[in-house]
């Protein structure tokens, strides 16, 4: 069991913090950037292509770096700890990961070269309006007649979904889930974005008859796949939130030490320091858990079998948890400050709320872990 | 970053697997895993067993019966003999007193005390905390005058656990009441049980149980001998003693093992079908793995003498989760939890009839050890400089 970084990860996270700080020198600077259409720094997105970054986790033959998630962990964490809005996981993690594992030869190439030059954006649209967190689609359905595939439904929320480049969409089929690229242009497709409260970008998605190409073998149900990229973008969302709530707590500290009431710095008082006590443990105890839901990721991209569901839903849990404490009590440790717009914390609670229901909130991933409860006497994670 | 354990520590782990559950006798550990009181012949049985196979302080220096392992392999063994039911080694030997004459022992106290404390031929029992000493050890009053080769001991110890059993008593007493910091007056005794002048009296416990003693000392006369590396320093072997050891602090094996009972226990009675039960045992389950995944990140860390303060979320969550699996034992039992005097004609199983002394008396958890609170002013202080 190890969980160290090598020099050249340890040079990586260096590299993207670097790039970071110059894109976000202050909150104030992410509150411009998330204000301003397309509510991302297309000139940021710009320079993590230029280093690579987009991508990260693709095989080199597809124009990729060829590596995997302990690195896509450590750009996420960075990219949490400023609250960079770029789409990293989204458009890499996700739709990216999806490409990579659903599609032909040909179509991999030419959705993923574009992805990796920064020149496309894609995304996925899963999320149902009505439905939590299902891998299965109800509420698009896909129909063939007269030799192509259209779509008909409502998605929403979609991350991304009004500037996209490119969707990828889960609909219905008559084995299962099967999974669709949708043109932008495309006739009967209506995008209605809008901001979410963290300051990114979502839609509501609505197909009528639309004209879509399968992604990879649609004649199978491909629910599996889409389920498999969801749990990968799981976990990297888990270290964003990680890199959020480390700066939430070190905020939080700074205040503590700096502001004054009666006559002294809060970290006089007790009832404070405790609960800033309280906020470590519940990050660290995060961060062992995503961390390793991280290396068991790494654990089966290298063919161990290892229960990736389980570790992510482990992770997903705790990062809920964890999440929720730190968010609320950063801003209550600030007091009336840390409610403010132009005040750096309460945005990090923001960012850890919707983080949360992106990936599957608490009591979703409790119960999953739930239904396995008889199926083991212990959990054994160095077994 | 690496998940699986590489060939040797598995095979490291499966051999000490097979010695726990077949050289430890069974009726011992029955009753770990009924959670009945030990006798103290069982302790000694046990450990003897450990100690001749080279298990029982593989923490301790190389000559003195420890093993060159790595932190990983200590954590498996620790985790090991929890899981199989094997009671831990004496913790007042193995952790405490045998690493402090370890490291600031005479030749000749290390000589008499060592083999004896590995083997549990000496029992030893802790004299730290007084009734006005308690998180605030430094204010302990218990004092050892110099009278020729003797120091004249005065005072009195308290929360002594398993004192009825102890053959000898490690003590921080004051030698310099002039001291311009109190810390700075207190010095390491050893003291034999036997002294004239040491009574030992029982304290009963809200379950019952009557584990922890008072030590009175009147004018009980020790040899110089036994004094601890110098005067005057006991503080310094103090702050050793309590950061020396810390693979276990969480008690995560332990802790596995009895909601694994727990878990074992709801599907008998059908409560792993209840949504709230089968949700809050998953959610036990996770913080148990998110602890043990920090006792393995945080194992490398620590350096000899000077633990990683991040050891202080072990011991703070660690006991939440201890005092969390003895509350659903309890909530299980249900009705049956009433039952704790019931004998052995009862119709209640005798886990539920165990369940609440267990739960009362695992409160201590979060008290001893450096509470809880202690534990948040370390984080608070240390960690995060407040």
């Amino acid at each position: 069991m190890d969980f160290t970084i090598d020099a050249e990860q340890e040079a990586l996270k260096g590299a993207v913090r670097g790039l970071l700080a110059r894109a976000y020198p202050s909150s104030e600077t992410r509150r411009e950037v998330v204000s301003t259409e397309p509510g991302f720094g297309e000139d940021t997105w710009r320079k993590l292509a230029e280093m690579g970054l987009l991508g990260l986790p693709f095989a080199e033959e597809d124009g990729g770096m060829g590596a995997g998630p302990v690195e896509v962990s450590l750009v996420a964490e960075e990219l949490g700890r400023v609250l960079a809005p770029e789409p990293f996981v989204e458009a890499v993690v996700l739709a990216g990961g999806l490409i990579a594992s659903a599609a032909d030869d040909q179509q991999r190439a030419a959705l993923l070269e574009p992805l990796v030059a920064g020149e496309s954006l894609p995304v996925v649209a899963w999320l149902e309006p009505g439905r939590r967190w299902a891998s299965d689609a109800e509420r698009v359905t896909a129909t063939w007649a007269n030799d192509r595939w259209t779509l008909s439904g409502v998605k929403e929320p979609v991350l991304w979904g009004a500037r996209a480049d490119v969707l990828i969409v889960s609909a219905a089929t008559d084995v299962g889930t099967g999974l669709f690229v949708v043109s932008p242009e495309a006739a009967g497709l209506t995008r209605d974005g809008y901001i979410t409260h963290d300051g990114l970008r979502a839609a509501r998605v609505e197909l009528q008859a639309t004209p879509a190409s399968p992604l990879g073998d649609v004649s199978r149900d491909q629910a599996p796949l889409l389920e498999a990229a969801v749990d990968a973008a799981r976990v990297a969302y888990g270290h964003e939130a990680l890199g959020a709530m480390s700066t939430a707590l070190e905020t939080t500290v700074g205040y503590l030490k700096t502001r004054k009431q009666f006559g002294v710095t809060l970290n006089t008082f007790q009832a404070l320091t405790f609960r800033a006590a309280d906020m470590y443990v519940s990050l660290e105890l995060a961060r062992s858990t995503v961390t390793w839901a991280t290396i068991v990721l790494d654990a089966a991209a290298e063919g161990q079998d290892v229960d990736v569901p389980a570790a992510v839903a482990q992770a997903a849990l705790q990062v809920s948890r964890a999440g929720r404490h730190l968010g609320q009590d950063a801003i209550q440790l600030h007091g009336g400050i840390g409610m403010t717009a132009e005040y750096s914390v309460g945005h990090y609670m923001s960012r850890l709320t919707a983080i949360e229901h992106l990936i599957g909130d608490g009591p979703f991933h409790r119960a999953r872990l739930a239904a396995q409860v008889s199926d083991h006497e212990v959990l054994d994670p160095i077994g | 970053m690496r998940r699986q354990l590489s060939a040797e520590d598995a095979k490291f782990r499966d051999e000490l697997r097979e010695f726990f559950t077949t050289r430890i006798p069974e009726e011992i550990r029955e009753a770990v895993q009924a959670r009945r009181e030990l006798t103290k012949d069982q302790m000694v049985e046990s450990q003897r067993i450990l100690n001749a196979a080279g298990l029982a302080v593989p923490h301790w220096p190389v000559e003195w019966g420890g093993q060159e392992w790595t932190q990983l392999q200590r954590h498996i063994w620790h985790e090991e003999m929890a899981l199989a039911c094997v009671p831990p080694p004496l913790t007042f030997n193995t952790n405490m007193v045998g690493p402090v004459i370890a490291a600031f022992g005479s030749p000749e106290q290390k000589e008499r005390f060592l083999p004896a404390t590995a083997n549990l031929d000496i029992w030893w029992s802790q004299g730290f905390s007084e009734p006005d000493a308690g998180s605030d050890l430094a204010s302990l009053r218990t004092t050892a005058v110099r009278d020729g080769d003797d120091y004249v001991v005065n005072g009195q110890k308290t929360w002594t656990t398993l004192g009825q059993y102890g053959d000898w008593i490690f003590t921080l007493v004051r030698t310099d009441p002039t001291a311009p910091k109190r810390q700075q007056g207190i010095s390491f005794l050893l003291i034999d049980m036997t002294t004239p002048g040491l009574t030992v009296r029982p304290i009963e416990l809200i379950d019952g149980g009557v584990e922890v003693n008072e030590v009175f000392f009147e004018n009980v006369r020790v040899p110089a001998e036994n004094l601890v590396g110098e005067e005057n320093k006991g503080w310094t072997y103090a702050k050793f003693l309590l950061g020396n050891e810390r693979t276990g602090i969480a008690s995560v094996g332990a802790t596995k093992r009895n909601l694994a009972t727990a878990k074992q226990h709801a599907a008998e009675l059908g409560l792993l079908d209840d949504p709230a039960y089968a949700g809050r045992i998953a959610e036990l389950e996770n913080q148990l793995l998110a602890l043990e995944l920090t006792a393995l990140r945080v194992a490398g860390n620590s350096a000899d003498g000077k633990p990683d303060p991040a050891s202080s979320i072990l011991k703070l969550q660690g006991t939440v989760l201890q005092q969390a699996v003895t509350e659903l034992a309890v909530d299980l039992a249900g009705p049956a939890a009433l039952a704790s005097g019931a004998g052995d004609t009862s119709e209640l199983p005798e886990w539920a009839r165990l369940s609440t002394p267990v739960y009362l008396n695992y409160r201590k958890t979060s008290i001893y050890g450096g509470s809880n609170e202690v534990q948040r002013t370390i984080i608070a202080g240390t960690i995060l400089g407040l």
